[in-house]
């Protein structure tokens, strides 16, 4: 006992490290997560690439349109759905309960969620950039293109990654955050442009859209597959790379809100 | 229904030794201050969970060192005063120390003497059993190898197999050897052998005395009463949210000395008769028979008896 109280805690970046390495073992060894999360952005990539490769003008075909809202709805995937179903899921089966017995510093956990959300996220864009390069002939991002790249995927994937562990904590389990999460999911991505071209959809159906994040990610990141000259076609005229900024940004605050406010260790009713 | 759970009826009906009988100690009293100098020391304690009063003003002290049993059954409040004197619910009154230290506080350096064996157990897992116990020992001071502590829990062979592809008994000792890797000087059981096969169970047993022979204190809830007499030191019933009685396992309800029922048979009729001096009884009817005594039976009352007879009472 005494030897216990000499010894000094492991310090919060080693165990950090270890629950990166448990993270991200449980995410890609999980068949599920690999072809839901992983596999579904490429495959609907490959469908829609295939079906619907017209032109939109400008000698733009639609697949360089779909390669910003297949990468928003990656994204999306990647932290918003992966974050809430698998957090209820460790949450409900006692996985959760279990960590919070132990000294493993709270903030670890969260460090090795955001390290799994990283690694997934740069693993579903980097496919579907080489998928869409190879076979679609896809104009890649050039320059400051890249600069707007990184921080609309960044800031969409922290507000996500955050709104997911958020909604983790209505669910019952795993299945019911699973059974709520992915209609919304899919819904959010026929209304905000992801499917469809953005002008297509009717307008209050784009203002709905316009309340959530998935909407400001896909257009900040046709700002960059697209030639400005398509600008034209968005609700605005232009691209409003500060309003997706300023949206994005205030879903990151409402998100960590709901996280500290509402995450729980345990079921409901088990305190 | 608590399923009651008893081993061989020749064990349990076994006279205990005339030299060692301990008296039987009680619940420590309200009125008392709590134990600094004790594991774990309850004083008043007190939870409801809406209209229902699952902990109604308990007390309790666990020593340094013993093996302490909580018997009682579902619904008795068992869970609830374990969990809270883990830190994960919380208490409406009463006073916890847990090594010193109020659970609603305990920090890491608190949790990193504790081991815990939840009743739920881990979750599904895609990590190999160890990796996970290397995972666990990494949160910890000064963790056991996790090598060393799968060979303990008898999964040795499992290392490189998935959590979730244990079986029910196997992930039950996975859960043991994560709440032993951090070497806890404190160690909570709840229900730790549900669904082991008799074999497993004595195997568990013998983890459990060689781990008190290394000086690790133990809560172990239990609906197995041979359990709790294999194991533990000492032994207290919980019935309505209160501790009835604590005491050795062989004088729990005062069965030490109890009076022995003598049932033999006589003249074609089956008589019993209960007594003090057994021993007298049978001489005289060895005299009064001729010899040997037909069907002639001597017992004390069971550990399930007095159990039985002390959750059944009503408040």
């Amino acid at each position: 006992m005494t030897a216990t109280q000499e010894r000094t805690l492991p310090s919060v970046a080693s165990v950090c490290r270890t629950r990166a390495g448990v993270e991200l073992k449980e995410f890609f060894r999980q068949r599920e997560s690999v072809v839901f999360t992983l596999m579904f952005p490429v495959i609907l990539l490959l469908v829609f690439g295939a079906v619907l490769d017209y032109d939109l003008g400008s000698g733009i075909s639609f697949t360089q349109y779909f390669m910003a809202g297949v990468i928003a709805a990656g994204i999306l995937g990647a932290s918003l759905q992966n974050m809430a179903i698998s957090i209820a899921t460790e949450r409900s089966d006692g996985t959760l309960k279990g960590l919070s017995g132990t000294p493993m510093p709270k903030s670890a956990f969260f460090v090795g969620k955001v390290v799994q959300v990283l690694v997934v996220t740069v693993a579903i864009v980097a496919i579907l950039l080489a998928i869409g390069a190879l076979f679609y002939d896809i104009d890649l991002p050039s320059g400051t293109d890249w600069l707007t790249f990184a921080w609309v995927a960044a800031l969409g994937s922290a507000a996500c990654t955050l709104l997911g562990i958020a909604i983790s904590s209505l669910a019952r389990n795993g299945r019911s955050a699973s059974a709520t999460v992915t209609p919304v999911a899919l819904v959010l991505q026929f209304i905000s442009g992801v499917f469809f071209q953005f002008s297509e959809v009717p307008t209050w159906l784009q203002t709905v859209a316009a309340l959530f994040p998935l909407k400001w990610m896909a257009q900040g990141l046709r700002s960059v597959f697209l030639p400005d000259a398509l600008a034209a076609q968005e609700p605005a005229g232009h691209w409003e790379l500060g309003r997706v900024a300023l949206v994005l940004g205030i879903w990151c605050v409402v998100g960590l809100v709901l996280c500290v406010r509402t995450f729980r260790w345990q079921d409901r009713g088990d305190g | 229904m608590t399923p009651v759970t008893v081993g061989g009826g020749a064990h349990w009906t076994a006279v205990s030794s005339p030299t060692a009988v301990p008296a039987t100690s009680t619940a420590p009293r309200p009125d008392t201050p709590l134990d600094p100098d004790a594991a774990i020391s309850v004083r008043g304690l007190v939870r409801r969970y809406g209209q229902f009063t699952a902990v109604d003003g308990l007390d309790l002290d666990i020593h340094r060192g013993e093996i302490f049993a909580l018997l009682g059954p579902n619904g008795a409040g068992k869970t609830t005063t374990v969990e809270i004197c883990e830190g994960f619910r919380r208490r409406d009154a009463g006073e916890v120390r847990v090594l010193g230290t109020d659970p609603a506080t305990g920090g890491r350096r608190w949790k990193g003497q504790l081991g815990i064996v939840l009743q739920s157990g881990a979750g599904d897992s895609q990590l190999t059993c160890g990796e996970l116990l290397r995972a666990q020992a990494s949160y910890y001071p000064d963790p056991r190898d996790p090598d060393e502590v799968l060979e303990l829990v008898g999964l040795t062979e499992k290392a490189g197999v998935r959590g979730r592809a244990l079986s029910g008994g196997q992930r039950r000792r996975l859960d043991v050897a994560l709440g032993i890797v951090g070497r806890p000087t404190l160690l909570f059981l709840d229900e730790p052998t549900t669904g082991f096969d008799p074999e497993a169970r004595r195997q568990f047993w013998s983890l459990i005395r060689s781990l008190r022979d290394l000086g690790t204190t133990m809560l172990l809830t239990t609906h197995y009463l041979d359990e709790a007499e294999a194991l533990a030191d000492r032994v207290g019933v919980i019935a309505r949210g209160r501790l009835v009685e604590v005491a050795v396992p062989s004088a729990l309800g005062g069965r030490g000395s109890a009076p022995a029922v003598v049932s033999w048979t006589e003249d074609g009729v089956r008589r019993t008769q209960d007594t003090q001096t057994p021993t007298a009884l049978v001489a005289e009817l060895a005299g009064r028979l001729g010899g040997e005594v037909p069907d002639l039976a001597v017992a004390r009352p069971t550990l399930e008896d007095v159990y039985l007879r002390m959750i059944g009472d009503p408040a």
